[in-house]
């Protein structure tokens, strides 16, 4: 590279020189567009970050300290808030998220389950009536929640399921969650056929296939479906908000609004606190699986 | 019979939890509901058969409801468009002319991740307040702040705000629609001196019609759908002064809080309705303005 630079300089070839000048020029001038890029690129990084940094900050000030304050480093690191803010409901937030964890555990192999059973039979099996059912569930995706969920109140509550988590977990049993199964039946059709059919040859069931071949080699849409559905059903408040009343068997969704109606005004600093620690499920399954979760909406184009 | 059988039946078993789901969690729902939206229902005692009375009601007598639409049809009108915007600027940005976009991708789209929980809409609520930091940040530029959401003229854009601050999941789709759009396009009108600008509108959105449309049907739907940030914003309410009157947010309180079932049932339906009008809407004008790529006229 360097002997070739000084070989040209020392030729006198003019128009070779002016080329190399104008690459030179045009490489400067890229260089310059990508660092202005980068530069507002950082800035609008910052303004993104800066809700939840000042959340984070805000949750470790003294209470005098938040409001009005755009720094983003407390005087004193007020940890308390982080402990008292844990027990200051009458009921502790271990209750809060052990309830939320027993939703979400379920609700993900519930939907894991029913929604990669369904798109196994829209991918890979045939039957009269597929296309008309396929083209159902796909309705089903567009349809507001708000539409079914009186009659679905009223259904749960005749079946005495309110107050309990049925009604929270059931439906993810039966694969209510088209998404998933949009996502899946996507990925099952990549899968190559001469695999299910060779296996059909050797006598293996359609359950056998189902198991031991589609869902093996599919785990990265499992994984996919799996995390959003985790955040989705971690994150949730209007579903609990209808089925929970008994505060014991409050998510962690929930606890955070009570803790605003009663303590609230008093204690800012704890009800950050909480926040942060509500977030913070959903921060580690975004930093280990963002690969997986970033791949997921460009494919599927979900919310 | 027994053929029929043999040939469907592995795909009715697999098929048969959503097909349980569908009919208790979808369609009988849906039906229930029409036949509730024609009736008095209050959970007590059993609906009472009213006929249009509902509809009658609400279009001729409800003045909530008709601001509960104004709210919305103003947070869809403003936030769809801003989210969308924001969201092709940024990924055009982050498509051309960079090596590594991974952590600006990861740190853009992870607002989109969060904000539907109550901890960002808590959070939005104090940073609004009379001494929250946006007041403090205008107080350093010598501007008086105020209490942007106990004033009913501002509370609706701190939330069209929060829309637009999650712009990170269409900004993924466009994303791979740009990395989609063939790159000799553009070094072809480079060498015709065609400005950026002419690009951006002869080569850019054309190519990526099929992709804004996507994103516009899905992100109006969503927009209709808002609700946690806006009961948790106003307090469950719709304060002040009902600026906050989310469509869902008045259903959610006359279903159970009222327990107006009924009338609950109707709003749902006036809703379901408007969402697909508006899909239809969107779906019937496509032809003139999408076109897919292998397609030919």
């Amino acid at each position: 590279m360097k002997t070739n630079v000084i070989d040209r300089s020392t030729v006198a070839d003019p128009e070779a020189d002016l080329a190399h000048e104008i690459r030179l020029r045009q490489k400067a001038r890229e260089k310059r567009a990508r660092l202005l890029k980068h530069a507002f690129l950082m800035l609008l990084s910052f303004v993104m970050l800066y809700p939840l940094l000042w959340l984070f900050a805000s949750s470790l000030k003294p209470e005098n300290e938040i409001f009005g304050d755009l720094g983003l480093w407390p005087s004193q690191f007020q940890w308390s808030n982080y402990t008292e803010g844990w027990n200051a409901l009458p009921v502790s937030f271990t209750v809060f998220y052990a309830n939320s964890a027993i939703v979400t555990v379920l609700s993900v192999i519930g939907n894991l389950l029913s929604c990669s059973f369904a798109a196994y039979a829209f991918a890979r099996l045939t039957f009269n009536g597929r296309t008309f059912f396929f083209a159902l569930m796909m309705m089903t995706m567009m349809l507001p929640y708000h539409v079914v969920l009186i009659p679905q109140y009223v259904l749960f509550l005749n079946l005495g399921w309110v107050d309990t988590y049925l009604p929270l977990i059931v439906p993810r049993f039966l694969a209510a969650d088209g998404f998933f199964i949009f996502l899946m039946v996507q990925f099952f059709r990549q899968i190559p056929r001469e695999l299910d059919e060779a296996a059909m040859i050797d006598g293996c069931s359609p359950f056998k296939i189902y198991w031991a071949i589609i869902l093996p080699l599919s785990l990265p849409a499992m994984g996919t479906a799996a995390i959003f559905s985790l955040i989705w059903v971690w994150e949730d408040f209007l579903a609990p908000l209808i089925y929970l009343n008994d505060i014991n068997s409050y998510t962690v969704p929930l606890a955070l609004r009570l803790f605003v109606d009663q303590e609230g005004q008093s204690a800012f600093g704890q009800m950050f606190a909480m926040s942060v620690l509500s977030l913070v499920p959903v921060l580690l399954f975004f930093v280990a699986f963002q690969k997986l979760i970033i791949r997921g909406i460009a494919t599927s184009g979900m919310k | 019979m027994f053929r029929f059988l043999r040939r469907n039946a592995a795909g009715y078993v697999f098929l048969s939890p959503w097909l349980v789901g569908f009919v208790f969690l979808a369609l009988g729902p849906i039906l229930a509901s029409l036949y509730m939206s024609f009736t008095r229902y209050d959970m007590v005692s059993p609906p009472v058969w009213d006929g249009l009375g509902n509809y009658q009601y609400m279009f001729e007598h409800d003045r909530r409801f008709w601001k509960a639409l104004q709210v919305t049809f103003t947070f869809v009108a403003f936030s769809v468009p801003l989210r969308l915007a924001m969201a092709l600027g940024v990924a055009m940005l982050l498509d051309k002319g960079l090596r590594t976009i991974g952590l600006y991708r990861a740190i853009f789209y992870l607002p989109s991740l969060l904000g539907a929980s109550i901890a960002i809409a808590l959070l939005w609520r104090e940073m609004f307040g009379v001494d929250g930091v946006v007041n403090g940040a205008l107080a350093m530029i010598g501007i008086e702040g105020r209490g942007w959401i106990t004033d009913p003229d501002t509370s609706l854009y701190t939330i069209v705000i929060l829309a637009m601050w999650q712009f990170g999941s269409p900004m993924l789709i466009f994303l791979a629609g740009l990395r989609g759009i063939p790159r000799d396009l553009y070094e072809a009108a480079e060498i015709d001196g065609t400005s950026k600008w002419r690009q951006f509108w002869r080569i850019t959105l054309p190519m990526l019609a099929p992709v804004v449309f996507f994103n516009l049907v899905l992100q109006t739907i969503e927009a209709f759908k808002t609700f946690t940030s806006a009961f948790i914003i106003s307090n469950g309410t719709g304060a002040p002064a009902d600026s906050l009157l989310f469509y869902t947010v008045y259903l959610f309180n006359e279903a159970f809080k009222f327990f107006r079932m009924g009338y609950a049932s109707a709003l749902a339906w006036v809703l379901l309705i408007i969402i697909a009008v508006f899909t239809a809407l969107a779906f019937a004008t496509s032809k003139y303005w999408v076109h897919y790529e292998n397609e030919r006229d």
